[in-house]
C-alpha cells in the first residue's frame, strides 16, 4: 500500500468507519460542499463605507476619496508629496491610460521590483466588516505592486464595498467562476511585534497602504 | 526536533530563576489576554461563532479522508503536486528531494510549527541548502541556534539587548539600540534572499477542500513573500489542517487573530491554489503540497482526539498561569503551554513527557479562551489516568490514589477519615489556625507557604447540619 492509502486507511480506523466509504457518507461531505452555507455572521448593524473606512483606519491604512478614477493621480500626487516620497510607481495594466505626467508622476504599468518604492493597484472588491482589501492574482493584477514596494496605493471602487468575507467569495466565484493562483486579503501594512511585543510597520511588505475609495 | 519534556521539571526550576526570561515573561504577561478580551467584544455573538467553530472542525475531522481526497482531486486539478508522508523522514526527504531536482541552493521559508517537528531546517542544510527563516521571530532563533518558545511568538523569551547583541554580531553591522532599527535591519537583510531564493517552504493554516487550496496567515508579509516570489513552493501541512469550505473557512477566521494577537484580522491572508496560471507575472512554477500524517490520526481514534480541533492560536499559553512563569521551553518540545501538555505525549509518547500533563493548576482558563473549545484540562485528566493505568506514575502515589478511590466509594469511611483529619489539623494548626508542614505527600506544597488549617468541622457534617436545621 501507498503511503496515501496508509494513511486514509488510518484515518478511516480512527474514525471507526468502514473500510470503503459509504453512499451515505459521501453524500453528507457532497451536499455541504454543495450548499457552501454560511456560518451565523456577527451583527452587522453598520453602513457599508463608513464602516469600510473606519475599519482601515483601524488598521492604521490611511484613506481618501475621489469622485473618480481621473482623480487619482491628483489624490496620489498629493499623498506622495506630503509624505515627501518619490514622485516615480508602478501600476497594474487597468490604470496605463490615466494620465499621471500630468498630475507630475513617473508611471509605469509592469509587474513590481524590489527596488520600487510606490504601488498602484485596483481591488477585486474590498470588505467593510474588517476594513480589508481582497485582491486576486492575475495576468493583469500583479502581485508583487502590493507586496515588493514601501508604499501601496489601492483603489476601491465604493460599489465593491461587501460586507464580509463571505461576500467576496460569492462574488468571486459569479465574475469567475473559480479561484485564481492567490487570492490576498490585505488588512493595512506589515507589521510585527516579534521583538518585546513592540508594534513595528514595515517588516517585510510595505510600511503603508492608503485606500483611495472612488465614490462613483 | 529532539525531546526533552522528560527534563521539565529541572528545565523549569532554572527558568524560574533565570532573570532574562522572567523579565521577557513579565513583559509579556497579560497583554496579549487584555489583547483578546477587546477584540473579542467587538463580535456580538462570540460564542455562537466559537461553537460553529468546533462543529466546523469535529465535522472535518469526522470525515478527513474524503475532505481529504476532494482537496487533493482539486489541488491536483489546479496543478498542485501533492505529497503523502507519514513520518519525519519521509517529511524532510521529500523536501529535499523536491530541492534537489529544481537546482535549488536558497530557501526562504515562512514559519511551520510542523517543519519544527519534522527537524526540516537542519536536514535541508546537512543536505547542502541554504535555508533563511524569514518570520522575524523565527529569523532571531536561527540566528542564534535557539527553539521557539511560542507558537506564534517564537522570540518572546529573547530581550532587545540579547537581540541587538545578536544582530551585530552576525550582521557584522554597528549595534542598534532600537526595536524599530532592529525590524528594519531584519528586513533589509532578508529582502534580497526574497528575491533570489529558488525556493520557499511554508506550513499551511488550513486546506480548504471545496477549493484544493492552501491558506497562509502572516502579519509580516512574509508568507505572501515566501509564496510569490521562488520559482518552487512547497507546503507542509497536516492532516487535521482540513476545512470543507471557504465559508467555513472565513468564520473560523474570525476567531484565529482575535484568539492569537487580539486583532480583528490578520494583515495577510493568502489562499493558493495551485501554481503560476498562464499569464501570470509572478508566482512559482512549481506549487507543492506535502500533506503529513505523523501522530495525527493516532490521535484522531484516541480519546485526545478534540486536541485536533487546535487552530494555533496560542491563547492557551497566553491565559495558562504555568507557562506565563516558565515560558515555553521548559515543556521540551515544539508545541509549549495547555496544548503542548496534549501534544506532545499525544504525538512523542506518554512516557516520554510523564511531567507535562501534570504541570497544569486546572483552572482551565485554557479551555474558557480556546476558539474551538478544546476541553484541555479534560485532556489533561485523561493523559493522567492513562499515566496511573500503564504504571507510569510512582507506586507510592498509585497506592494513595488507591486508597483514596476505595475510601471515595465508602462514605462511613469518608466520613470518618475526614472528620479525624479535620480535627487533627485543627489541633495542629494551633492559635495561628495555620500548617506550617503536610506529612509526606503534601510536604512539597508547604516547602514555600503555609496551609490554613481546618476549623474542625467537615463540609459533610456542616451540610448535614444545615438540612436539619431547614427541614425541622
Amino acid at each position: 500500500m501507498s503511503v496515501r492509502e496508509n494513511i486514509l486507511k488510518r484515518i478511516r480506523d480512527a474514525n471507526r468507519a468502514a473500510n470503503t466509504p459509504t453512499a451515505e457518507e459521501r453524500e453528507i461531505v457532497q451536499s455541504r460542499l454543495r450548499a457552501r452555507a454560511r456560518g451565523t455572521l456577527p451583527g452587522m448593524n453598520w453602513e457599508l463605507a463608513p464602516r469600510f473606512t473606519e475599519r482601515c483606519l483601524a488598521m492604521l491604512s490611511t484613506v481618501d476619496e475621489i469622485g473618480s478614477v481621473e482623480q487619482a493621480p491628483a489624490a496620489i500626487a498629493r499623498y506622495l508629496d506630503s509624505l515627501q516620497l518619490p514622485m516615480r510607481a508602478v501600476c497594474w495594466p487597468e490604470f496605463a491610460q490615466v494620465d499621471w505626467a500630468g498630475a507630475g508622476i513617473d508611471m509605469q504599468a509592469r509587474p513590481a521590483q524590489g527596488d520600487d518604492k510606490v504601488g498602484v493597484t485596483g481591488t477585486f472588491c474590498a470588505i467593510a466588516e474588517t476594513g480589508t482589501l481582497m485582491l486576486l492574482s492575475g495576468e493583469d493584477w500583479h502581485a508583487t505592486t502590493s507586496l515588493l514596494p514601501d508604499t501601496h496605493i489601492a483603489v476601491v471602487h465604493a460599489s465593491r464595498i461587501l460586507r464580509a468575507m463571505e461576500d467576496g467569495w460569492d462574488l468571486l466565484r459569479k465574475e469567475h467562476g473559480g479561484l485564481p493562483r492567490q487570492v490576498n486579503f490585505v488588512s493595512g501594512p506589515s507589521r510585527t511585534a516579534d521583538i518585546e511585543m513592540t508594534l513595528v510597520m514595515g517588516a517585510h511588505g510595505p510600511f503603508r497602504v492608503h485606500v483611495l475609495i472612488v465614490s462613483d | 526536533m529532539q525531546v526533552t519534556s522528560q527534563q521539565f521539571k529541572q528545565a523549569a526550576v532554572r527558568k524560574l530563576a533565570d532573570p532574562n526570561l522572567q523579565k521577557a515573561l513579565s513583559g509579556m504577561k497579560g497583554r496579549l489576554a487584555t489583547a483578546r478580551a477587546r477584540a473579542v467584544l467587538e463580535l456580538d455573538n462570540f460564542e455562537q461563532i466559537r461553537s460553529e467553530a468546533a462543529q466546523i472542525r469535529d465535522h472535518g475531522l469526522a470525515h478527513m479522508d474524503l475532505y481529504l481526497e476532494q482537496w487533493e482531486q482539486n489541488a491536483t486539478a489546479a496543478g498542485t503536486i501533492v505529497h503523502w508522508a507519514e513520518s519525519h523522514e519521509q517529511v524532510n526527504r521529500v523536501v529535499l528531494e523536491i530541492a534537489k531536482k529544481n537546482a535549488v541552493r536558497k530557501i526562504i521559508k515562512s514559519k511551520s510549527m510542523l517543519g519544527e517537528e519534522t527537524g526540516l531546517n537542519d536536514y535541508l542544510a546537512r543536505g547542502g541548502v541554504d535555508v533563511r527563516e524569514t518570520d522575524l521571530g523565527e529569523y532571531i532563533i536561527q540566528q542564534a541556534g535557539d527553539y521557539p518558545s511560542h507558537i506564534i511568538a517564537p522570540a518572546v523569551h529573547k530581550s532587545k539587548d540579547e537581540i541587538a547583541d545578536l544582530f551585530a554580531e552576525k550582521h557584522k553591522r554597528p549595534r542598534l539600540n532600537d526595536i524599530t532599527a532592529l525590524t528594519h535591519e531584519a528586513r533589509e537583510i532578508l529582502r534580497p534572499h526574497f528575491l533570489d531564493a529558488d525556493m520557499g517552504i511554508t506550513g499551511a493554516n488550513f486546506l480548504i477542500a471545496e477549493t484544493g487550496s492552501t491558506l497562509i496567515v502572516t502579519n509580516e508579509g512574509n508568507g505572501r513573500m515566501t509564496t510569490t516570489m521562488p520559482r518552487v513552493h512547497v507546503a507542509v501541512a497536516g492532516i487535521e489542517k482540513i476545512l470543507p469550505t471557504l465559508q467555513d473557512l472565513s468564520q473560523i477566521l474570525r476567531l484565529l487573530a482575535r484568539s492569537a494577537t487580539g486583532q480583528s484580522v490578520s494583515n495577510y491572508l493568502s489562499v493558493t491554489t495551485g501554481p503560476k496560471r498562464a499569464g501570470d507575472k509572478d508566482g512559482p512554477e512549481e506549487f507543492h503540497v506535502v500533506v503529513v500524517d505523523i501522530g495525527r490520526s493516532r490521535v484522531l481514534g484516541s480519546e485526545l482526539r478534540e486536541a485536533l480541533r487546535c487552530i494555533r492560536c496560542g491563547a492557551c499559553m497566553n491565559h495558562c498561569p504555568v507557562y506565563q512563569n516558565i515560558g515555553g521551553h521548559a515543556y521540551g518540545w515544539v508545541y509549549p503551554g495547555p496544548i503542548g501538555s496534549v501534544l506532545t505525549p499525544a504525538y512523542v509518547g506518554i512516557e516520554n513527557a510523564i511531567d507535562l500533563p501534570n504541570a497544569a493548576t486546572m483552572c482551565n482558563q485554557c479551555g474558557v479562551v480556546c476558539p474551538v473549545k478544546i476541553p484541555l484540562p479534560d485532556l489533561m485528566r485523561k493523559l493522567r489516568e492513562k499515566q496511573v493505568e500503564k504504571k507510569l506514575r510512582p507506586a507510592g502515589e498509585r497506592l494513595g490514589l488507591r486508597i483514596w478511590a476505595w475510601a471515595a466509594l465508602h462514605p462511613r469511611v469518608y466520613s470518618l477519615l475526614t472528620r479525624i483529619a479535620a480535627r487533627a489539623g485543627r489541633l495542629m494548626g494551633g492559635r495561628e489556625r495555620l500548617l506550617h508542614r503536610l506529612p509526606p505527600g503534601g510536604s512539597g506544597w508547604t516547602s514555600g507557604r503555609d496551609l490554613p488549617a481546618p476549623r474542625g468541622r467537615t463540609f459533610r457534617e456542616i451540610y448535614a447540619a444545615r438540612r436539619r436545621r431547614t427541614t425541622r
